[in-house]
């Protein structure tokens, strides 16, 4: 199905977007202006941009450690984000969660997953909760090829499987949990195949193609809706810096990192819309120059925002 | 007023508060056509259907998981997990999902949830049937922690549960469900309040405060001391142990100037041990002895009904802990 060019534009400036956002991150985590650890997502923006295209404000994402352009995808704003990173007052969370705990169940993301995998059963309920308040909302579940090897992968797919829950579970497998690849914690080459044990479609898809992205999890959304239960869909794709700020990945060859920056998500999607003359030089420059204006912005958000102050810790442990 | 015991007080709570709020479900094993291990909510499924009344796969994490999902989603669900023991197969869950969420997400979502469990020995379980598990819960910021000993404490306790905007772990003690005494409950509508001790009996000479069973064994030795020694115990039930009720604790020991704590949990981590901190801490001036706790011993719960019966504590055994501060 042709997509409007709008939309095309719209993809392309969210992963742009997601990238220089990624990229300051990193610059102020080595600033030393974000205390905690902070994983990010650059190389991975296709993922997270091609699937949440197909939502609405009120579907639900569940996210991960990894999170941050699944919420800027999602329409999270991004002075929150940066003010939470910094630990500030102002931030999503009141500066208590940090990186790896965002949620903004405004715009239905249900927050990000500190533990590798507990969030799968977790959209697993936000499924169950649309079936029983009988709403047509859809849930995506993003988890990495680490989590497929988790239990609560088994338990939170096989039960939204036999109950046909609007869920898609989208595994984003760079290759890597941490340092351990993929090729020594997997005796298969596809977590898609595990779908076949649910009784559920197992999609591979390649994780760098935006609109490879959008077309395979469009098709598990439409079944969802149809009542016809949740798809797996696995994004091969590879995070282009360390598992967190500061970790150098040493551990990962030499050659597997060029072949993949080679396969840059951001210059992929361009090539494809300045070919087919949908995106002008002029509106890449224009893109990208919003994108370092709005996150410069968010900076100077986080910088001049106040911390919380010290009693606040009592605060929000109990509804 | 009617008469019933702590299983069909259970069995009532929830069917009422279904029919009083539709975001109210049911999600855990064995929940469906059996009605649950004792058939306490059994009625609710020809009721409600299976949309509402969920039974699950052998998946503990995932009921658990599911149940955070569809709480921070617009429902009240109700997580039976059978027995606590069994908690541990989704123990990140409870400790690092629907307890942190509130706090870390910065006070932005609510997790409705309650979750109850079979607990406690006497039933011949053995070690992973058997827990009172309740002082390992009692350390995570984000839980309150029911544990009634009496049928109309549980009916009320249960309701205001499910009507919480937390996660709420509801505790059912074995002996309670399997026969228990009966107690006089209300007709009507009535809730009971999380925080509020209640004084089960009144008394001069020493406050024992029990929990769950362990304040019916307290009240026989309580009648035995009084006719035979006439030693006068006044029996505090916290029926919540998150929140806690100090004040209660600490106006009846400055009372009677003497304390034991009387639960059925291994004495080490145990809530006992959490209530003679906070009296030594705040209420030492009220005391005229060393606090006493009776508890279980740092083992596993056994089999078979010597060793059980010798691992359970018992009337004798608090009546020796309260000779040794009375004599």
């Amino acid at each position: 199905m042709p997509v409007a060019k709008e939309k095309l534009l719209d993809l392309y400036r969210t992963m742009v977007r997601i990238r220089r956002f990624e990229e300051r991150v990193s610059e102020e985590f080595a600033a030393g202006n974000i205390p905690g650890s902070v994983h990010v997502y650059i190389g991975e923006e296709a993922v997270a941009t091609g699937a949440i295209a197909h939502l609405r404000k009120d579907d639900y994402i569940m996210s991960t450690h990894r999170g941050h352009g699944h919420l800027v995808a999602k329409g999270g704003k991004m002075n929150l984000m940066m003010a939470e990173l910094f630990a500030k007052q102002t931030g999503y969370c009141l500066g208590k969660g940090g990186s790896m705990h965002i949620a903004d169940l405004d715009i239905g993301m249900l927050g990000a997953a500190g533990i590798v995998g507990s969030g799968i059963p977790i959209a697993t309920g936000a499924g169950l909760s649309a079936r029983i308040r009988g709403t047509d909302q859809v849930t995506i579940c993003f988890f990495g090829d680490g989590a497929s090897n988790i239990g609560r992968f088994h338990e939170g797919i096989n039960m939204a499987s036999i109950w046909k829950l609007p869920v898609i579970f989208l595994c984003e497998n760079n290759l890597w949990a941490v340092s351990v690849p993929t090729s020594t914690s997997l005796a298969i080459q596809d977590i898609a195949d595990r779908g076949v044990a649910y009784g559920i479609p197992g999609v591979v898809v390649d994780g760098q193609d935006v609109m490879a992205v959008y077309e395979a999890v469009g098709e598990a959304v439409t079944r969802a809706k149809k009542g016809e239960g949740p798809t797996l869909v696995e994004a091969k794709t590879y995070r282009y810096r360390g598992h967190f700020e500061g970790d150098a990945g040493t551990y990962r060859p030499r050659e597997e990192i060029e072949k993949w920056l080679a396969r840059d998500p951001i210059n992929i999607f361009r090539e494809q819309l300045t070919k087919t003359q949908m995106l002008t030089e002029k509106q890449v420059a224009e893109i990208d120059k919003e994108a370092l204006e709005e996150v410069a912005k968010a900076v100077q958000f986080a910088k001049e925002s106040p911390f919380p102050k010290p009693e606040e810790t009592l605060d929000n442990v109990y509804a | 007023m009617r008469e019933i015991n702590l299983r069909e007080a259970l069995g009532e709570a929830i069917a009422e508060e279904m029919e009083r709020d539709p975001a109210v479900f049911i999600i855990g094993e064995d929940v469906g056509k059996m009605g649950g291990l004792m058939g306490e909510i059994g009625g609710l499924y020809d009721k409600y259907g299976a949309e509402k009344v969920r039974d699950t796969p052998l998946s503990e994490a995932a009921i658990l998981g599911a149940a955070i999902g569809a709480a921070i989603t617009g429902l009240r669900p109700i997580a039976r997990m059978r027995f606590c023991d069994f908690m541990g197969i989704a123990w990140d869950e409870v400790l690092n999902q629907m307890t942190k969420m509130r706090y870390m997400f910065g006070g932005k979502i609510k997790v409705p949830l309650t979750m109850d469990a079979l607990s406690g020995a006497g039933r011949r379980s053995a070690a992973q049937h058997s827990q009172s598990l309740e002082g390992m819960f009692m350390c995570i910021p984000g839980l309150k922690i029911v544990l009634p000993s009496n049928a109309r404490d549980a009916k009320g306790l249960l309701k205001t549960a499910i009507r919480d905007d937390n996660p709420v772990l509801f505790l059912e003690h074995k002996r309670l469900m399997w026969g228990g005494p009966k107690s006089e409950v209300p007709d009507g509508e009535y809730t009971v309040p999380f925080g509020q001790a209640e004084i089960k009996r009144e008394g001069s000479d020493v406050t024992v405060v029990a929990t769950a069973y362990m304040v019916h064994r307290a009240l026989d030795a309580a009648e035995k001391l009084q006719q035979e020694k006439d030693i006068s115990l006044e029996i505090v039930d916290p029926r919540t142990i998150v929140p806690f009720d100090k004040e209660t604790v600490l106006n009846s020991v400055k009372k009677t100037g003497r304390l034991v704590v009387f639960t059925e949990e291994c004495a080490t981590g145990s809530f006992a041990g959490q209530v003679a901190a906070i009296v030594a801490d705040e209420g030492f001036d009220y005391l005229d002895a060393p606090i006493k706790r009776v508890n279980a011993p740092d083992t596993p719960v056994p089999y078979g009904i010597i060793l059980e019966d010798f691992w359970m504590p018992d009337e004798n055994q608090l009546i020796k802990a309260i000779n040794e501060i009375t004599s």
